[in-house]
Parts: C-alpha cells; sequence; structure tokens
C-alpha cells in the first residue's frame, strides 16, 4: 500500500516533467498533438496525487503505524476527524497536500482552458507543471510521506502513535493550513497566465482579465487563512494575543499584502492601461514570497514558536527561488516593450496617485516584515551575530503604515480619475471629516489620550462615512428613477457594480478589523492566585473560583476551573477555562481557555494549575476585539459579492476620461484638459 | 514631468519617515541570540544588551511562586538561573527538558530576567535530519516537575 502511494508519487513527478516538455516542444514544433498529450499528463498526474493522498488518509485513519509519518502524527485515542487533519499535520503531509492542491489547481486549469488560449496555454501548463514537479521531488525523495519504520530489513509497526500535537486539535486550525494554501498555491495561477502571456509577447490584458477571478478566490482564502490562524492564536495560545510578528505569521502575511497591492493596481491596467510592468512585477512577487513563506515555514532557517521541523529542504527551496526570480527578471525586463503605458499620471491628486501610494505603502509594509523577519538572517551574514527584532519593531512600522493606508481606503475611492481639484475634493469629504473630527472631541471627553487610538477610531468614523455617503448617493439616484425604498436600491446598486460595492463593503470589513486592532490600547490583565469561593475584581467584572473539575477520556484527562462572573452583585455568567494532559507521547499539556464573547469586550481566562491548594488564574479583558472576527465575515461576504457577475457591464474606453459612465456614482470626475 | 516630480518628492518623505521609524525600531528592540556557552563568555557587554538564551530547560529545576517562575537553562554542563515573571501564561510546551529560549537581560545578580519565554518540544513531533522518530519506549521518561497533576 505505501509502495502504491510512493509509487503513484513517483509517476506523477514522471508526468509532470513530460507535461513540461510535452507543452514546450509541442509548442516549438508546432505538434499539438504533444501539447494535447502534456496537458493530459496534467491530468494524470493529478489522479495519481490523488489516489496516493487517499492512501495517506487511508493509512492514518486505519491506525497503519509502520508508516513513521503515521507513528509521529496519529494515535489510536484522537478523534477520527483530527486523524483525518493529520495529513496536513506534519511537514511530509502538508507538503503534500500542497503538492495536490497545486495538482487540483493545474487540472482545473487544463480543463478550463481546453478551448482557450491556444496560443499561451503550452506555457501555461510549463509553469506549472515546474512548481508541481518541484514539489513532487520533495516529496518523492527527501521528505516521503510513506517512509516505514524499520529496523534493519525489517518493517516494524509501532504499539501506537505520538498522536497529534495538542495544540492543533482544535477546529480552526483543522482548517486553517489547507485554506492558507488554497490561498497560496492558487496565486500561482495568475502568475502562470502572466508568463504564457509574457512569453508568447500577447498584449497587456488578456492574462489579467483570465485570472481576476482566480486572484480574487485566492486572495480570500489568503485573508481567511490568516484570520483563521489569528483566531485560533487568540482562543489556543492561552495569552490572548491574534497577532505575535512570529516568522511563520509573516510569511502568512508577505504574499497577502503584495496581492493586496495586485488586487489594487491591476484596476489601473484595466482602466487606464498603466503599470503594466509593476503588475508583472507584483504578480510574480506574490508567487515568489508564497514560495518564500512555505520555505520559511517548512526548512526552519528562522526560529520560530510554530516549532516545525529543522530539515533539509533548504538548498532546494533556495535554488528553485533563484532560479525562478532570475528567470522571471530576464523575461519581463526583455519584453518590456510590450508592456509599454498608454497613460501617464496627470497630477497628484487623482485616484491614480492614491493607487500609486497604496501600492508603495502597501510594499514599504512588505518591505519591512520582511527585513524584519529576515534580520536575524542578514545580521547574522553580515556581523556574525544572530540579532532578533521584536514586535515592537514590527508596529512602529506598521502601525502608521495601517493608518495612512485606512485614510487612502476612504480618500482614494472618491477622487477622481486623472486630476481632482480642491473644490470637488471639499465637497467629497467635508462630512466624513466633521465625522472624524466630532468622534475624537468626543472620545478625548471621556478620557481616551492614546494618540493612535484616537487616530484609528476617527480613520474609522472617515471612512465609513464617505463609504455610506458612497451607497445613499447611488441609492438615492436608482430609487428617484425606480420609486424602490432606500434598502433595495441599495441592493440594485450593488448588483449593478458588484466589484466596486463588494470592493466598498470589503473596505468596511477593514475598518471593523481596525476598530478591533485598536481595542488592544486599551487591555487590561491580572494574573491571581486565588482560593476556592474567594473573589477577585478586574474592571467591572468580579469573579469567583467556585469550584475545580476533573475528568478523563482516552484522548486526555482535564481539570477545569469553575469561575463565577459577577456584575453589580448579580451572577451574569460561567465560565470554565480548562488544563489538559493529553495522554499520548510524554504527556503533553495543553490549556483551553474560555471566553465570554462580547463585541465590546472579551473577558478572557486561562487556568494556569494549582498551587498550594489555590487556583492561578489570568484574566485578561479585551475591549473590542470580537470586531475583527465580525471584520472577517464581512469580508468574505464582501469578496463574495465582488465575485458575483455585474448586472450592468460598462465597457471602459481606455485612456478616455473615466467616472461619467452612466450609473456609475463617481464623483463628478472633471473633464477636459 | 511635474506630477511625477511631486509624486516622487510625497514618495521620497514617506519612505523617508517610515525608514527613520524602522532605524528607531531595530536600534530599540534588536536583541541577541546566545546560547548559554556563548552567554558565559559575553564579558561585561553581557549586562547592557538585550538577549535571548536558547537552551534545555533543566529536569527538576523548575519552581514556581505566584506569578514567578525560576529554572535552571542548560547547555551540556553550563547552567543559568533564569527567573520569569509576566504576566503572560508560560507557553504549554514549556516543562523540564524542553528547548527553551528566554528573551530579557542579564541581571548584576547573576540571574537572567526574562520576560518571555519559547519553548518547544521539538524532538517529540518531528524528528531532526538525519534522526528519525523513536518509537515509545526507548524516548526519555515523561517529565513530571511541572503542573502535571491531572
Amino acid at each position: 500500500m505505501e509502495n502504491l502511494g510512493a509509487l503513484s508519487l513517483i509517476l506523477a513527478f514522471c508526468f509532470s516533467i513530460y507535461a513540461i516538455f510535452g507543452s514546450v516542444v509541442g509548442k516549438w514544433k508546432q505538434r499539438p498533438f504533444l501539447v494535447k498529450s502534456a496537458e493530459r499528463a496534467v491530468i494524470a498526474q493529478w489522479a495519481l496525487q490523488t489516489l496516493a493522498s487517499g492512501f495517506l488518509v487511508y493509512a492514518l485513519m486505519t491506525h497503519d503505524f509502520r508508516l513513521s509519518y503515521v507513528a509521529s502524527h496519529v494515535n489510536t485515542a484522537m478523534p477520527t476527524l483530527y486523524k483525518f487533519t493529520a495529513w496536513w499535520g506534519g511537514q511530509e503531509g502538508s507538503l503534500l497536500l500542497w503538492s495536490w492542491i497545486l495538482s487540483c489547481y493545474s487540472a482545473l486549469v487544463v480543463w478550463q482552458n481546453r478551448k482557450k488560449f491556444r496560443e499561451m496555454m503550452p506555457w501555461v501548463t510549463a509553469t506549472l507543471m515546474v512548481t508541481q514537479a518541484f514539489f513532487l521531488l520533495l516529496i518523492v525523495y527527501p521528505l516521503s510521506p510513506f517512509e516505514v519504520l524499520a529496523v534493519g530489513k525489517e518493517i516494524r509497526a509501532v504499539p501506537d502513535g505520538n498522536g497529534l500535537n495538542p495544540l492543533l486539535q482544535y477546529w480552526s486550525m483543522a482548517i486553517h493550513p489547507p485554506t492558507l494554501y488554497l490561498g497560496y498555491v492558487g496565486f500561482i495561477v495568475p502568475f502562470a497566465f502572466a508568463m504564457g502571456s509574457l512569453i508568447t509577447k500577447q498584449p497587456g490584458d488578456a492574462w489579467i482579465h483570465t485570472t481576476r477571478r482566480w486572484t480574487l478566490v485566492t486572495w480570500l482564502f489568503q485573508s481567511m487563512g490568516i484570520l483563521l490562524g489569528a483566531g485560533w492564536a487568540y482562543a489556543v495560545l492561552g495569552w490572548g494575543g491574534y497577532w505575535g510578528w512570529d516568522p511563520v505569521e509573516n510569511a502568512s502575511l508577505l504574499p497577502w499584502i503584495t496581492a493586496t497591492a495586485f488586487l489594487h493596481s491591476v484596476m489601473m491596467q484595466e482602466k487606464k492601461g498603466m503599470m503594466k510592468v509593476w503588475n508583472m512585477v507584483l504578480v510574480s512577487a506574490t508567487f515568489f514570497l508564497c514560495i518564500f513563506g512555505t520555505f520559511l515555514t517548512r526548512s526552519g532557517v528562522v526560529s520560530s514558536v510554530h516549532a516545525f521541523a529543522q530539515s533539509p529542504i533548504g538548498p532546494y527551496f533556495a535554488t528553485f527561488l533563484s532560479i525562478h526570480i532570475a528567470a522571471t527578471t530576464w523575461l519581463i525586463l526583455d519584453r518590456l516593450g510590450y508592456l509599454k503605458s498608454e497613460a501617464h499620471l496627470e497630477s497628484v491628486l487623482s485616484r491614480e496617485s492614491s493607487f500609486l501610494f497604496n501600492n508603495l505603502i502597501l510594499l514599504a509594509s512588505c518591505f519591512s516584515i520582511l527585513w524584519g523577519t529576515m534580520f536575524p538572517v542578514i545580521s547574522e551574514a553580515v556581523t556574525g551575530e544572530k540579532i532578533s527584532v521584536d514586535a515592537p519593531f514590527f508596529n512602529r512600522v506598521n502601525v502608521p503604515i495601517g493608518l495612512f493606508l485606512l485614510l487612502l481606503t476612504g480618500v482614494g475611492p472618491l477622487i477622481a480619475w486623472r486630476r481632482s481639484s480642491f473644490e470637488s475634493l471639499k465637497k467629497a469629504f467635508l462630512w466624513p471629516t466633521v465625522g472624524g473630527v466630532v468622534l475624537t472631541g468626543v472620545l478625548f471627553g471621556f478620557g481616551i489620550r492614546h494618540f493612535y487610538a484616537l487616530m484609528s477610531f476617527a480613520l474609522c468614523a472617515f471612512v465609513l462615512i464617505t463609504i455610506a455617503m458612497e451607497f445613499v448617493k447611488g441609492a438615492r439616484a436608482i430609487a428617484s428613477k425606480t420609486g424602490q425604498n432606500l434598502i433595495l436600491a441599495m441592493v440594485e446598486l450593488t448588483h449593478r457594480n458588484t466589484r466596486r460595492y463588494g470592493g466598498y463593503i470589503v473596505h468596511v470589513a477593514i475598518v471593523m478589523m481596525f476598530i478591533g486592532f485598536t481595542g488592544a490600547a486599551f487591555n487590561k490583565e491580572r494574573t491571581i492566585e486565588v482560593g476556592m469561593g474567594d473573589k477577585f475584581t478586574l474592571g467591572r467584572y468580579e469573579l469567583k473560583v467556585a469550584s475545580i473539575e476533573e475528568g478523563q477520556n482516552p484522548n486526555y484527562s482535564w481539570g477545569h476551573a469553575v469561575v463565577e462572573v459577577y456584575q453589580g452583585g448579580k451572577m451574569i455568567d460561567t465560565l470554565t477555562p480548562e488544563q489538559r494532559l493529553y495522554s499520548a507521547g510524554q504527556g503533553q499539556q495543553s490549556s483551553v481557555v474560555d471566553i465570554r464573547r462580547r463585541l465590546h469586550e472579551d473577558l478572557y481566562l486561562n487556568f494556569a494549575g494549582m498551587q498550594n491548594g489555590k487556583a492561578i488564574i489570568q484574566a485578561y479583558i479585551f475591549p473590542l476585539v470580537g470586531w475583527i472576527w465580525l471584520g472577517f465575515a464581512a469580508l468574505i461576504f464582501g469578496t463574495l459579492v465582488c465575485l458575483v457577475p455585474s448586472k450592468i457591464r460598462y465597457e471602459f474606453a481606455k485612456t478616455k476620461v473615466m467616472g461619467v459612465a452612466p450609473g456609475v456614482s463617481q464623483p463628478k470626475a472633471v473633464t477636459g484638459d | 514631468m511635474k506630477p511625477y516630480v511631486k509624486f516622487g518628492l510625497l514618495t521620497a518623505v514617506i519612505i523617508g519617515t517610515l525608514a527613520w521609524l524602522a532605524v528607531g525600531g531595530i536600534s530599540e528592540t534588536k536583541s541577541y541570540y546566545k546560547e548559554v556557552a556563548e552567554l558565559k563568555k559575553m564579558g561585561d557587554d553581557v549586562y547592557t544588551k538585550r538577549l535571548r538564551v536558547a537552551g534545555d530547560v533543566a529536569e527538576g529545576s523548575v519552581q514556581r511562586s505566584g506569578s514567578e517562575v525560576r529554572f535552571l537553562l542548560k547547555q551540556n554542563d553550563l547552567t543559568i538561573p533564569v527567573l520569569y515573571d509576566s504576566m503572560d501564561p508560560l507557553p504549554d510546551t514549556f516543562k523540564g527538558g524542553a528547548q527553551a529560549v528566554a528573551h530579557g537581560k542579564m541581571g548584576r545578580d547573576g540571574v537572567f530576567h526574562a520576560n518571555k519565554i519559547d519553548a518547544k518540544c521539538a524532538s517529540k513531533y518531528e524528528a531532526k535530519p538525519g534522526q528519525k522518530y523513536q518509537p515509545p519506549g526507548q524516548t526519555a521518561p515523561p517529565a513530571s516537575d511541572t503542573k502535571a497533576s491531572f
């Protein structure tokens, strides 16, 4: 069985190599049957990888402890769900998942475009398969998931396995890796189309139109993956943080940032024919950062609390990345002539320039995070000493960046294309500015003095008002024509131009998250040893440890503190933070916090154990943190809205004056030069 | 070309500000990664720099009182006493025998004052390169010096 699994992977590797040569040679020598056979090879290697994955999952579910991977990541006591998720619980398995997802995407691309883009497709296939072959090579040779435990020549099973890391036995951690992978692996498709269009010297935009949806969907998965990870850290790691600027977290954020920049700058190319080179650079950078992130997580080059293994795959990735970067750079430079901009920047006060600043700032943030993450490696190479920077470094640079981006979120969509006058700006931004200033005044009056917090709340109000005004203005125009009420008119408005208004919803989601982030400026915390029946206070809450309960199941034994929560003398809730001792391995300990989630603040309790008959309770109040998760939901909704086809298709004539197309509620564009 | 000049100037201002913030951020938060043995050789430098010390938590050395935790960080036969006193709970992976990194400063009293501890039992979940999974029974006996009472 494990032999069949390993064999399918080897065959899949051969097919992917064949697909590379088949499509390149077929295109070169004009042999359509070769190109066709290469595409079939893509489907075949997908089928083979699916088979191999099936074998691995079957082995995990049936406790085949002869396999090293199974013995390390599963035990008999684990719930069935986590036996399945153990597929990506370790190095080898998660690389297999990565590779399998890539094969799914590749097969889908080949099938979707079987009659389209005949010129470009062979190169798209080849680009996809180069990466595919690389990942298959990793799981065929240095990190096979099908390795058996053997003593001498005899294969020997162990009686029970190690079990999955208890920290990973949590619902959002079960789906976090596949979601993230769906996002990161998916970005290879826009990259492959970009390369295809560069190689075949196709003028600008075909690749952008075909990959628009891919880009959005993968961006959605990336966002979901990152936020699921943050939610997991918050609910499981026990210190209430959702983001610690850990190298692995940073690795997942980097491609997201460049992807976000790409989503914005791509509009410049679609509507104005500008920034073509830049978009090529962004899409390639995103792809490289996805690979780089996988490398960082999987190679242990920067040590991290995520505690992935040190492994021998570092040099493989380094080679793969350098060859790719060199080839892409050469290709872009060589094809510069085909990527000429069709329009020029006319004014600093224009939509174009707000997009440029958006990109600049996102890239600056990306660079600072990359620099901070790699600082130990860089400093060791330069000075011989390993120097790390901490969370305060990242916050210091990225908090102002975040606030500036928030400002652009409000300003950008309202500025006209080409150029804008101060008069029109005054009109558009009067009420949002008033709103922001009033809110700051009120908060200041309530005694809030934290500079960044005040600024963030003011900007949140500013952005929300601009977006609300956009919706109301557009909806009114529709309502006056059709006689619908305002709410229905808003739905109609959104449906008419889903990308625009879906985008606004995503912007609202970002504002909601910023509200949540800002709450962190007001966290309260307390660690205390309390006897049974004793009370202590935190903020407006009175907390009483009523009793300690204990129990056991095959997977772990547990003990939890029953903490009664009082407010104003009345009991409002009971929380039960828990400690678990997993039976597997060496008795891994795990705390399970209990959280009373409310929109204005979370009460967060961690039970740190017993000391001289007293319970050690770590109690925290996290104001507004719930808005992050609410923003998460809004982000998914907004992105889905963007994916719905617009009811009315706008034909944008390139380089003509934008913003006056009927029904588009742009602020009045300044026409004429 | 005028818009491009203006745009360039604004860009320069933004990048300049961020670079200034970044440089300040680095010099304020940079900390030196040392193993226990390296730390011992640092001389007087040891008291002024922010440090991250890596080693193994010595078995049986973990003592808790209130929110304070004291333990020995060791590498081969060298050890350093560590005092951890912070609001944040220690990671679940922290226990005797675990690999740990203590973030903090060396006190003149010879005790390392840590404000953050990372720990991992790497050996358990993932084999190191060149070292494969060992069936249970051949590994070290379970550590029992921590709060494992349930």
